[in-house]
């Protein structure tokens, strides 16, 4: 047999890893600073660019696409030329790769303080960085499939079916959940409205879970963990049964939580029976992760790449756990809006995908450098550290979440709210984020002892950019003869990320398709009628400054909430909203209904501070609203493009709108004037206020 | 509210049914092949991660 020699390029692993390990201090930093927002608001100075509605959404994705996808990169471009025995397709593929990715990253870092956002959770970047991921994507999943096709190995391991089942099924999320009408070059309607916009939404945000922060990091705690503990994986079998059941699940398994109640009986019970069946296989990862360590416990004790993976793993079974739950209709009735949510997502990405991440580095880097870590006690400082953040965040944040939603849901013998004014809640909950922010800065000091050790262990190794590596050259026709099916399928990686496509594709129309059907279902109501060219310019405000990152419009057909705020949400009033704003922490009061609840003036100066008129209010202050001219050179192309998707608008309405914009801008500023604020009628605020004055009062004039 | 209009669909439970009875077989099928796997292959394929065939080899650069 003849032995090839080949190079594994390191260098485009280094490359991921150092940016993976800057991208992480950034977000955890910028989390730290939103956490501090959420009980001190004046840290943002009054500078528009760094309040909380606009900074979060670069904390998530700071932390979901730059941190934990970087680390994915890296991950898997090791171990994937490994696993293959072959050096990466294609050198130039890598670097574009590498150049794009962070190129998308910086883009999103200067979009977002700027205001430019579509407001959908992790999906916030406008159109031409959808472009620029897609195109990224595709050079990876170029680079490597050509990787696994060229391989050396007969067979492909199972790290490299949760890699393709990742690449294959964030292409489809991305795709369907960014497809948008363009306005101008930053500026974009989604294409879906209202109810139809929020399943859409969910559906990718379900899934981006699973197959940005789940599945690579299972492949890659397929390849890391054996690696750590030198040893090989407790069963391949449950290996097996845990990646099919884990992309049919998510997949196919998330319609049913929606459609159980449309379900006749016996399907029902057969469907929650399988369910809990299907804890299983995700809790079956979990032990085939820990039972790997069989044996090798008090390796554990010394080791903290091993200490990190642990905890990982555990956090990975404990979220697993507690999203299924979380998805019951009473413990969700409870959760839903709170900060149980906050603390159920961070044991996600602080423990699993930050551990996970923090262990392979502590492994790789010293193995890239061709030495031994520079101190272990630091690392395993870092350890404690990290996990007493942890300790001391969820368990905040889930004392948080349910003294929260509690009070909401409090009357008093009388029948009657017994916390009516919602900035009470707030109050009451103040220490507990002041105790999550101390945890957050816990786990950034961690993480900042990991770049000291990270960056002496550099210092003291020499970097092997190319790897030297041998291996028999694999023969294609020998005569194998008991080959079973499935020993083909994974010999043949097209046909095997073929398969899981389908299997992926199928279940996400099974969910997509009654989507679909759902817009002609909703009955319309006579009275919504699409928003004023001022109000739309508001919502637009609203948009930009990210209200929805703390304030829903949602109201629940619960008696709690249709006492605090009005009438509860119906599934009409949204079909002109291009794109939905339902929120999903109420961290201020929902609006759908604040409509006509309060006069004019009152917005105008709660916007300018909150203070004034709800003393202790941790909203941010406005001022700039106040000061800055609205923007009408964009009207028209916004309705034009709101015409386009199907909002009626008469014809021709485009070229007056900016006259009909006028006349309301000048009936509020009027209004305001007489109250001694000397408001023009030109200025952003006033957008808003009609944005805000229109929210809900659809279905009131209806009434009369 | 979601679940309410999407249960006014007409004919829509047929979708939930229909996955639920693909995946059953389907779980069950891996499932019953995994165990009839045999176990040379599944050493070989567990132990994959750990024959990388660097650490044996010399290192230039």
């Amino acid at each position: 047999m003849e032995v090839q020699k080949f190079q594994y390029d390191n260098r485009i692993v280094r490359d991921f890893a150092f940016a993976s390990v800057i991208f992480a201090v950034v977000g955890m930093l910028v989390g730290v600073i939103i956490a501090s927002q959420l009980f001190s608001p004046a840290i943002n100075a009054n500078l528009q660019y760094i309040t909380y509605g606009r900074i979060r959404p670069l904390h998530t994705n700071a932390i979901i696409f730059a941190f934990v996808g970087n680390a994915i990169f890296m991950g898997v471009y090791y171990s994937l030329q490994r696993l293959c025995k072959a050096r990466m397709f294609s050198d130039v593929l890598s670097r574009i790769h590498f150049w794009g990715w962070q190129l998308i990253i910086v883009s999103a870092a200067v979009s977002l303080p700027l205001g430019i956002t579509t407001s959908k959770e992790y999906a916030e970047l406008e159109w031409p960085i959808d472009i620029g991921i897609t195109l990224i994507w595709v050079v990876f999943a170029i680079n490597f499939f050509g990787t696994v096709i060229k391989r050396r190995e007969r067979h492909m391991y199972v790290a490299i079916w949760f890699y393709i089942a990742t690449i294959v099924t964030v292409a489809v999320l991305h795709i369907v959940n960014s497809l948008e009408v363009p306005v101008s070059f930053l500026k974009s309607y989604s294409m879906y409205a209202g109810v139809q916009d929020a399943l859409v939404q969910w559906w990718y945000g379900h899934n981006a879970v699973a197959f940005f922060l789940t599945t690579p990091y299972l492949g890659l705690m397929y390849y890391y963990l054996p690696k750590a503990a030198n040893r090989p994986v407790y069963s391949y079998r449950l290996s097996i049964v845990h990646f099919w059941s884990l992309i049919f699940i998510y997949i196919w398994a998330g319609p049913h939580h929606l459609l159980y109640t449309a379900l006749p009986d016996w399907a029902q019970s057969l469907g929650t029976a399988f369910s809990i069946m299907l804890i299983a296989p995700s809790w079956g990862g979990m032990i085939n992760g820990l039972l790997t360590l069989r044996g090798a416990w008090d390796k554990v004790r010394e080791e903290p790449v091993l200490k990190f993976m642990v905890v990982g793993v555990t956090a990975y079974g404990m979220a697993t756990f507690e999203g299924p739950m979380l998805s019951l209709k009473n413990v969700n009735a409870l959760a839903h809006y709170t900060d149980w949510i906050v603390s159920h997502v961070h044991i996600g990405a602080l423990g699993w995908n930050g551990f996970m991440t923090f262990g392979i580095l502590y492994w790789l880097i010293p193995k890239l450098y061709k030495t031994d870590l520079y101190s272990k006690k630091l690392a395993s400082f870092h350890f404690w550290i990290g996990t007493l953040g942890i300790v001391f965040y969820a368990s905040s944040m889930y004392v948080a979440g349910i003294v929260q939603s509690l009070m909401w849901k409090e009357f008093n013998p009388m029948g009657v709210l017994q916390y009516p004014n919602f900035l009470e809640t707030t109050l009451q909950i103040i220490p507990l984020h002041m105790i999550r922010a101390v945890g957050g800065s816990l786990y950034l000091t961690g993480a900042l002892v990991m770049v000291y050790n990270l960056v002496k262990t550099v210092k003291q190794g020499s970097f092997v950019a190319n790897e030297v590596a041998e291996a028999p050259a694999l023969i294609k026709d020998d005569n194998h003869v008991s080959e079973t099916k499935h020993r083909w399928l994974e010999k043949k990686p097209l046909q095997f990320a073929l398969l899981a496509t389908v299997a992926v594709l199928i279940g996400g129309m099974v969910e997509m398709i009654p989507t679909f059907l759902v817009k002609s279902n909703i009955p319309t109501i006579a009275s919504v009628k699409p928003y004023t060219p001022l109000e739309l310019q508001g919502r637009d405000l609203y948009i930009r400054e990210g209200c929805n990152n703390c304030h829903s419009q949602m109201v629940r057909p619960f008696r709690s909430e249709t006492e605090r705020y009005g009438e509860y949400s119906k599934a009409g009033e949204y079909v002109y909203d291009h794109p939905f704003l339902w929120g999903s922490r109420r961290t201020g009061p929902d609006l759908h209904r604040v409509g006509g609840k309060f006069p004019n003036l009152w917005h105008y100066l709660h916007m300018d501070n909150p203070r004034t008129m709800s003393p202790g209010s941790i909203m941010p202050s406005y001022p700039w609203l106040l000061t800055q001219d609205l923007d009408t050179s964009s009207t028209a192309a916004k309705i034009q493009a709101m015409q386009t998707l199907g909002v009626p608008y008469p014809k021709g309405y485009e070229l007056i709108a900016n006259d009909i914009l006028r006349q309301q801008a000048d009936s509020i500023s009027l209004d305001l004037q007489r109250n001694k604020v000397p408001a023009e009628p030109n200025k952003e605020i006033i957008a808003l206020i009609a944005y805000l004055q229109r929210l809900g009062m659809d279905i009131k004039t209806a009434g009369k | 509210m979601l679940s309410k209009y999407l249960s006014s669909i007409e004919g829509i439970s047929a979708y939930p049914i229909f996955s639920l009875f693909i995946f059953i077989p389907f779980f069950l099928a891996v499932t019953i092949w995994v165990f009839k796997l045999d176990k040379k292959y599944l050493n070989y394929m567990g132990e994959m991660p750990l024959n990388d065939s660097t650490e044996s080899v010399e290192d230039r650069n």
